[in-house]
């Protein structure tokens, strides 16, 4: 019976809900007048809280889900391609006003650049292995041509970021298609490999030109992002963005632009993407990744196809590295280790390969529920671990497995009309 | 290039696998309008035949010629350019792309307007008409093989080479798939040439037909003459075909 299904559904929903916000919500660790923290309790609100989901997963499973399925028919992609497009457009709507939202406070406007980061990095390398179906395990190392593309072109040339933003993007570029021309004929296994030492080496000759690079030192006092030319300091200054702005200076400011810098980077990413993707050259990408013998019967150019994929993908990492760059103004080897490249890749197979939302969401749940748990020390890798352990059971094709089609006939009449109205089963 | 080149010659092809050769210097010609079957064991090199012709592998010596050009060592990409269609062995159709995105990729190489090659597939098999929504993967064999033709239409080709299309089809479905071949030779002069195990079905469909024997033409002649050889009918007919 259908009501006993959703009962049942909405007292799992509840029990999960339950779990999280004992510790979420339940326990709180508040500052005392003595200055010493104590616990505090709030059992009535997760009362309230496990009620209210109760009710809504039940509501859900009565009423929602079966409309849903009954509009699916067979197929269940077309809804929740819809659903896909809704909670997407939600995401974005929220990044949008995320500034403005009273009560947000700085440090998590931080949080939000470290996940929109991510996202941006992981929407790049989600060209090379989501689309293209090239395994790329050493995608931090254009990141980290991109980082010091902008510090070295600072320091020695005196550039500013919007001339060096373009440039970090082409350099890495060049060096995904110089890792590519090697790799053309490796696949799998031994690409990984490969693509992993390549990211080693990077970081290696970032650490060992002492003379270029300041080796384990780092280069540090990398020119902050200016907006079109006025400076973010304090000194309210005329010219500064205050004073032009007739705002009280704040160390606001600043952090609030990069947010806006690295979500209006993050969103060219996926435009590009989501563009490219209903082109020749992103179609063939998707091709690529699925048969490549078969790829290269039809006539395609399979090392033109390998080699833009790299190329555009490193752009998007030039891109992000010059940005990471300059918000934090230091930056040093150690920031670029093979770590990071292992979290990039878990967000896109955790996403869901080639899946632009599933990405976003991954980001989002890894990198900000990492923040999240930070008072869990060491049981965060644990609790992390496992719960990709589960995703990856759950889930195998990732968070949002489905694949839309770029092209439909009738629907985006990409072809002709004449096929229109005619049988599309 | 003159009027008489056949649309496909090939001289004293030879083809190595590492130290393996896997083509002893094989030479056939394909005349325009013409289907043209080769049949042979497992192992016979067929496949590597189709594929040499493309140029992957590379064959070591010998020269093929279309319609007169020759094209041994052009890039594969080039080969196919030029008219020269294969549908692989083992179909090989994309899984996770939907029948239509299959088939503009077939057309994407050649960079022409993929519409009127649309029509003509569609009108063909209208099995894929109805299914173009739906994913490669979740297509039957029989299906999944009109794709995998289908796809190598869409680049317009003056040659198709179709390796095996018979593979793993319940015969009724073989039947159907032949029959499409011979409809496309006929209505529009289609050139095919053929690799087949199921020796039968190909010979009665082709207009002539070579025998390979580990790397080596062995025999050829018309169809009929083919079919009726006691040697055919004992290595290739023999069982039940």
């Amino acid at each position: 019976m259908a009501f006993a299904a959703a009962l049942r559904d909405a007292a799992k929903a509840t029990a999960v809900a339950f779990g999280l916000f004992v510790v979420m919500v339940g326990l709180r660790t508040d500052v005392g007048p003595t200055g010493a923290l104590f616990l505090r309790t709030r059992w009535p609100e997760v009362a309230m809280l496990c009620a209210a989901i109760f009710a809504a997963r039940l509501a859900m499973g009565l009423w929602v889900m079966p409309r849903f399925m009954k509009a699916a028919g067979s197929s269940m992609s077309g809804p929740l391609a819809r659903i896909g497009t809704f909670f997407g457009m939600g995401l974005l709507v929220v990044a949008v006003i995320l500034p403005a939202i009273p009560g947000i406070e700085r440090g998590q406007i931080d949080l939000a650049i470290l996940v929109l980061t991510y996202i941006m990095l992981g929407w790049g390398l989600n060209i090379v292995v989501g689309l293209a179906g090239l395994l790329d395990l050493g995608y931090v190392a254009f990141y980290a041509v991109g980082a010091y593309s902008y510090a070295l072109l600072a320091q020695y040339f005196g550039l500013s970021f919007w001339v060096c933003l373009p440039l970090a993007g082409i350099l890495a570029a060049f060096w995904g298609i110089l890792l590519g021309f090697p790799v053309l004929r490796l696949r799998g296994d031994y690409l990984a490999i490969v693509t992993l030492a390549f990211g080693e080496i990077i970081r290696i000759i970032l650490l060992n030109w002492v003379d270029l690079t300041g080796g384990p030192n780092g280069i540090s006092g990398i020119p902050r992002p200016t907006f079109f030319g006025l400076p973010f300091n304090m000194s309210g200054d005329p010219g500064t963005f205050a004073h032009f702005f007739g705002l009280e200076p704040s160390p606001t400011h600043r952090v609030v632009f990069l947010y806006y810098l690295i979500l209006c980077l993050a969103l060219l990413t996926n435009w590009v993407t989501i563009r490219i993707r209903r082109q020749p050259i992103g179609r063939a990408w998707e091709a690529l990744r699925e048969d490549e013998v078969a790829c290269r019967a039809l006539g395609i150019n399979v090392t033109t196809t390998k080699l833009t994929a790299f190329a555009l993908g490193a752009m998007f990492g030039g891109f992000a590295g010059a940005f990471f760059a300059t918000r934090q103004a230091f930056i040093s080897p150690e920031s670029f280790t093979f770590i990071e490249s292992a979290m990039i890749l878990a967000i896109v197979v955790l996403g869901g390969l080639g899946s632009q939302l599933g990405v976003a969401v991954a980001a989002i749940v890894m990198i900000g529920g990492f923040e999240l748990f930070r008072d869990l020390g060491e049981w965060r890798m644990l609790v992390f671990g496992a719960a990709m352990v589960v995703i990856m059971v759950l889930r195998p094709r990732g968070l949002v497995g489905s694949r839309t089609p770029t092209v439909a006939l009738g629907r985006k009449r990409a072809i002709g009309a004449e096929f229109v109205g005619e049988g599309r089963g | 290039m003159t009027a008489a080149a056949p649309m496909l010659e090939v001289q004293d092809l030879r083809t190595f696998y590492g130290a393996v050769e896997a083509l002893k210097g094989v030479s056939l010609h394909v005349d325009r309008g013409e289907i043209v079957t080769l049949i042979g064991a497992n192992g016979a090199g067929k496949s590597t035949l189709l594929m040499s012709l493309c140029g992957d592998p590379r064959a070591r010596s010998g020269r093929v010629l279309l319609e007169g050009e020759d094209i041994t060592a052009m890039p594969t990409h080039q080969i196919i350019r030029r008219g020269v269609a294969q549908s692989p062995e083992g179909r090989r159709i994309f899984p996770r792309m939907t029948v239509l995105e299959n088939l503009i990729m077939g057309a994407q190489a050649m960079g022409h307007d993929p519409a009127p090659e649309l029509e003509r597939v569609f009108a063909l098999f209208p099995r894929l008409n109805e299914r173009q929504a739906q994913r490669g993967g979740t297509l039957s064999g029989g299906e999944q093989q009109m794709l995998a033709i289908g796809r190598a239409l869409m680049s317009k080709p003056r040659l198709l080479l179709l390796d095996e299309p018979s593979l793993g089809l319940a015969p009724l479905i073989a039947r159907q798939i032949f029959a499409a071949i011979k409809a496309l030779n006929e209505s529009e002069g289609l050139t095919v040439l053929l690799v087949e195990q199921n020796a039968n079905q190909a010979l009665r469909l082709a207009h002539r037909g070579y025998v390979l024997v580990t790397g080596r033409i062995t025999m050829s002649g018309t169809g009929a003459e083919l079919l009726a050889r006691p040697e055919i009918r004992d290595a290739y007919l023999g069982g039940g075909h």
